[in-house]
């Protein structure tokens, strides 16, 4: 692997264990993945097969109680592993920004954005609060949100899923970090605001040069987002290709599963060969 | 006879807010549509058409202030106590959220078997038998019996409200997102499950969802819903994809590509 300075993010030899009462049983196994500058790496994989476990696991978000995280995650060489929470906090929301798949649960409803945003951008520069103001009401007008000054004003609640993960990747792309983690952020959203989530994700990247691990059990999203995928199953990577590649001649057994399962509209065939 | 006829109906929440008066929120305005016995009909549109409003004016839990809806010819309802209690048993719903649709503390057992004792009367075992036969017949076996919901999957407990559903032997079942939260193999394989008692059964679905693909894929026929109105319905994939209509012509937009090659969000820069 000659390439493996050019990886932003590089993960090698990830391994999640969850330690219970009387055993360890392993989450993740032997996870090796990286990203390059601007490249959307797809994570796909059926649910409970630990696409979630790995993103929080380069995060350090995972419990250190009953979890035993091993392995190297390196951010432009620096390894992530075995750092103080402290630093973490820092590396968090500034070099890697994570999206969840519910924005509701991402705010807090006591707070308006605007205060979550500033607070955001506050933790992160020595921006005063009107800068921070100034800041955030400039990025969320050049996404294309309506009325930026208002929708500071608002509260979480009062705002619909789709515009609401969006004020998120707002939030995200602000601090313009290297990479974005984006966790199902399209799967609580209806057709047209997932549209629009997406092209918002394209913007930012086509800008900033942004790297995305775009977690989706969405083949759509996949085809339509990423450069490569990797295919995830019971906690292991069973296939890591190209994503026309991917497409075109799937290797592993369930990733041909996966594409051969799913609703398609312009097939004559059967929608669903596939029985169990 | 249809049976389902929904005829002209109208419903509006009320909205208060405070010292600003009282203003009515119309949710669905002046629809009409039929549904024939083992067909089923997709209703898609965006968040806030008013889908799951229509969905719970036919299940009889949100009376629509115009209009009526008749199931087998009995208006839902005006009709007497007797009735209205045959029909709720004909009319049976599967919701998105499977865990928050059955009581965690109850067994699989427990949950199946409510509505058999409220509709039929049968003996322990017959009871017993009958759980287990709805069970093997979605997909689950006799060792789930005494498993409590955070026991299983998504998948497996949105299989065990469609064997609540269907153990009365309803006539329609309306599925409300009921596959949207489940990942593709599990929709794939609820969606053949639903295809299969449909023929098994000759059930009639009104299949709710903001999912083209998957709705195409079990219905006969797919209305458009667009705040509060019924737009357009179409018999095939043909018509659908050569409407004309703007609000159609969005939601055909915004049907994300299947292969990499055809994709159109992201430029390929190379």
């Amino acid at each position: 692997m000659t390439a493996e300075n050019s990886y932003i993010l590089n993960v090698r030899n990830l391994q999640v264990d969850i330690n219970t009462k009387n055993a360890t049983s392993p989450l993740i196994q032997d996870i090796s993945f990286g990203i390059k500058k601007g490249e959307v790496l797809g994570l796909v994989g059926e649910s409970g097969c630990g696409k979630t476990a790995t993103s929080m696991a380069i995060l350090q978000l995972l419990n250190r109680q009953n979890m035993c995280v091993s392995g190297s995650v390196t951010l432009h060489d620096r390894e992530l592993i075995g750092l103080q929470d402290k630093q973490m906090r820092m590396i968090r929301g500034k070099d890697i920004a994570f999206i969840m798949q519910n924005p509701m649960n991402a705010f807090t409803p006591v707070f308006t954005i605007g205060h979550q945003f500033i607070e955001t951008i506050q933790v992160h520069t020595s921006f005063s609060k009107k800068q921070a103001k100034e800041l955030a009401i400039e990025m969320m007008a050049s996404i294309n949100l309506p009325e930026p000054a208002k929708l500071l004003k608002r509260f979480p609640f009062q705002l619909s899923g789709g515009m609401l993960q969006r004020v998120m990747i707002a939030m995200a792309a602000c601090m313009q970090p290297a990479v974005i983690i984006a966790d199902e952020p399209t799967t609580a959203l209806d057709l047209h605001s997932q549209l629009l989530v997406l092209r918002l994700l394209e913007d930012i990247r086509s800008k900033y040069g942004t790297s995305i691990l775009l977690i989706s059990h969405d083949l759509g999203v996949i085809s339509e987002m990423a450069d490569h995928v990797i295919v995830m199953q019971n906690g292991q990577i069973t296939e890591s290709a190209n994503v026309l590649q991917l497409f075109d001649h799937p290797q592993h057994a369930y990733t041909k599963k996966l594409l051969r399962t799913r609703p398609s509209l312009y097939s004559k065939k059967q929608p669903y060969p596939y029985m169990m | 006879m249809s049976l389902l006829e929904v005829n002209h109906i109208e419903l509006s929440y009320p909205s208060t807010k405070l010292f600003k008066g009282r203003k009515d929120v119309k949710v669905l305005k002046d629809i009409s549509f039929s549904i024939e016995e083992g067909t089923c009909l997709g209703l898609i549109g965006t968040s806030g058409a008013g889908k799951s409003t229509l969905g719970k004016a036919i299940l009889g839990i949100q009376r629509p202030q115009q209009g009526q809806i008749l199931f087998q010819g009995n208006d839902l309802y005006r009709s007497d106590k007797h009735t209205r209690q045959k029909m709720r048993r004909e009319l049976q719903v599967v919701f998105q959220d499977s865990y928050s649709a059955v009581n965690p503390r109850m067994t699989a057992e427990a949950i199946i078997s409510e509505p058999l004792e409220n509709y039929e009367k049968l003996s322990v075992s017959e009871k017993r038998n009958t759980v287990i036969e709805l069970l093997e017949r979605v997909g689950l076996s006799e060792q789930d019996l005494k498993k409590y919901p955070y026991q299983f999957s998504g998948g497996q407990l949105q299989r065990i409200n469609i064997a609540r559903a269907i153990a009365v032997k309803p006539k329609l079942i309306v599925l409300d997102e009921s596959v949207s939260s489940l990942d593709m193999v599990t929709q794939s394989l609820i969606l053949q499950l639903l295809n299969q008692l449909k023929r098994d059964f000759s059930l009639s679905y009104l299949f709710i969802t903001h999912d083209i693909k998957s709705a195409f894929s079990i219905s006969d026929s797919i209305g458009v819903l667009e705040k509060g109105e019924l737009i357009e319905q179409y018999e095939s994939k043909d018509e659908f994809f050569s409407s004309k209509h703007p609000a159609v012509q969005r939601l055909r937009e915004s049907i994300l590509a299947e292969h990499p090659r055809f994709r159109t969000i992201r430029r390929n820069d190379g």
